[in-house]
């Protein structure tokens, strides 16, 4: 009686698969110590060079050629300035032709498939045309800005519309078709329904997203190098017209400095952005757990 | 010659109403190439339930929401025929889609609440159809969530989530949703697929309730619920055409729902709803 009861539940999996699991995960925590590896090795690295260097009159002070009172004043708010206009350029447009793309136009008309096709391409044109375009039409050419705040976050709003565009689709995409089937039920015109409904479901996610995309142009230099960025700049930016210099650029010019006092420095800014970068990303997660725990209620 | 026939004994068939809500003659929607249901010729009551049943894919859904043109979200979907809305055609070129759908409403399979407040959710037809005042919106939402039956459940926690309540309440909130921008007609498609039985006979009763008021129209797959709740019934099947394997929706019979359940007139409704097949 109690034999035929008798149930085994000891492991029969074989060696072989054993071992294929055994070596998956192996790869898996590879793959994972590598990634944080890098960014460990980078920022240990550059906080036993320059930490000591950290203070607030390195933020505080403008460049100079006398390393006790050189600073990166300028350059923060350069690319403070720069990056700002870009992504109040970027991001009206391109919300709005996502939610076109997404809500209003016909998805299957081949215009919109060469659209899209584009918009991709886009994504992935290398900066430094982006660069050369900003050189060619709005520095000089047609627009003729000059090298100013202006030219720079028109390149850099060029450089991050189609990030914004294809991320602020996803997020329109995630949003239930039922919420907007239910408003037309009720009467609500197609825009009603995305106004009221569709678009505040969706910011949180777009808002993320461009955070990221922001994120990744702070730290870019190629286009805005073309763009007369690179000057030393003693003074902060005062509008749009103004000139300027960014945060990358002012690393690289103290880094190409013959004096190994310069190039410690360069690591110093390293980590100002870095920190930046960081504080940037996080606030990208709190706001998407936050608005994820609003919106399981 | 014999198909002019058939279809005109068809048409004879169709019962008649005085003054009815919708008039369709010969009505076919389809998605692109595909005709989801052909050649439907029937009336529909005014303030009643009238039921749509048959078996999956016989395209009572599609017929259900081409009402209030819901299918006109539908890339590809096109509607044939006339749909006659008391004497105004529903897909007439200058008939605008947000004045049908404001006076056809329309409750879904699955509960549909809008991330807003209880408040807000009822609210959100009468603020999208005009400017209402503050007073008369807490008026209007009163009057909508308590003919929903859902009032004394949520009258302390009308700015709590919406999608805090259960399936059942929130379907009544849909429901209440609907009446809130005062709807001649609600189309329901399968409201209680989701719900378990008690929500269901609490829908059920609270249909019962709004015929008073409303017109509506009602798929359904539980055929219990088809005669629980309505006056008329239409049975749909799906006809396979042998020649080109294509499928398509049909009215087979539209009757008195005692009569469908009882005695029907086709040989195919009586299959279906003594279960022998479907």
């Amino acid at each position: 009686m109690s034999n035929t009861n008798k149930v085994s539940l000891e492991s029969r999996l074989s060696a072989r698969r054993i071992f294929i699991d055994g070596i998956f995960r192996f790869f898996l925590l590879l793959s994972v110590t590598f990634a944080l590896g890098f960014i460990f090795v980078i920022v240990y690295r550059l906080w036993r060079n320059a930490g000591w260097l950290l203070s607030w009159d390195l933020i505080k002070n403008f460049p100079s050629y006398d390393i006790d009172s050189a600073g990166f004043q300028s350059s923060i708010t350069g690319s403070i300035w720069v990056v700002g206009v870009a992504t109040l350029i970027a991001l009206p447009i391109g919300a709005l032709t996502a939610l076109y793309l997404e809500s209003f136009s016909n998805k299957k008309s081949k215009l919109q498939k060469l659209v899209e096709l584009n918009i991709q391409n886009l994504a992935g044109v290398p900066a430094v045309v982006f660069g050369l375009i900003g050189l060619a039409f709005i520095a000089r050419g047609p627009f003729s800005w000059g090298f100013t705040v202006g030219s720079a976050a028109m390149v850099i709003a060029m450089l991050i519309l189609p990030v914004i565009i294809i991320i602020t689709r996803e997020s329109i995409r995630a949003v239930p078709p039922s919420f907007k089937e239910g408003a037309l039920a009720l009467g609500a015109t197609p825009w009603q329904a995305v106004y009221r409904l569709v678009l505040p479901y969706a910011i949180p996610g777009t808002a993320t997203g461009t955070i990221l995309a922001v994120s990744r142009a702070i730290g870019e230099s190629a286009p805005l190098l073309l763009l007369g960025a690179l000057s030393f700049v003693t003074f902060n930016p005062t509008g749009l017209d103004s000139g300027f210099t960014i945060l990358p650029l002012a690393i690289f010019k103290y880094a190409s400095d013959s004096r190994e006092e310069f190039q410690v420095l360069a690591s110093a800014g390293s980590l100002i952005l870095l920190a930046i970068l960081f504080a940037m990303n996080l606030s990208a997660i709190l706001l998407r757990d936050r608005t994820l725990r609003k919106r399981n209620v | 010659m014999d198909q002019t026939m058939t279809n005109a004994a068809v048409q004879k068939k169709t019962m008649q109403f005085i003054d009815p809500v919708f008039t369709l003659t010969d009505v076919s929607v389809s998605y692109g190439n595909f005709v989801a249901v052909s050649d439907v010729n029937m009336q529909i009551p005014s303030r009643d339930i009238t039921a749509f049943i048959g078996p999956s894919g016989c395209g009572k859904s599609t017929l259900l929401r081409s009402l209030n043109r819901t299918n006109d979200l539908i890339p590809g979907a096109k509607v044939h025929g006339e749909v006659l809305y008391h004497d105004a055609n529903l897909y007439d070129a200058k008939a605008s889609a947000v004045e049908v759908r404001r006076r056809i409403g329309m409750v879904f399979q699955k509960p549909n609440p809008f991330p807003k407040s209880i408040y807000e959710n009822v609210a959100f037809g009468p603020k999208v159809n005009g400017r209402p005042k503050k007073s008369e919106l807490d008026i209007i939402v009163e009057k909508s969530l308590r003919s929903a039956a859902l009032w004394d459940e949520v009258k302390d926690r009308l700015n709590d989530s919406a999608l805090g309540l259960s399936g059942g309440q929130q379907q009544r909130l849909c429901i209440a949703r609907s009446i809130a921008v005062e709807p001649e007609v609600i189309l329901m498609d399968e409201p209680c697929s989701a719900l378990d039985p008690i929500a269901t006979l609490r829908i059920e009763d609270l249909m019962m309730e709004l015929k008073k008021d409303y017109t509506i129209v009602i798929v359904t797959h539980n055929m219990q619920q088809a005669g629980r709740v309505s006056s008329y019934t239409g049975f749909f099947v799906t006809e396979v055409n042998p020649e080109s394997d294509l499928r398509t929706g049909r009215l087979v019979e539209f009757n008195d729902t005692k009569k469908i359940f009882s005695n029907p007139d086709d040989e195919r409704t009586e299959a279906y709803v003594t279960g022998k097949i479907g």
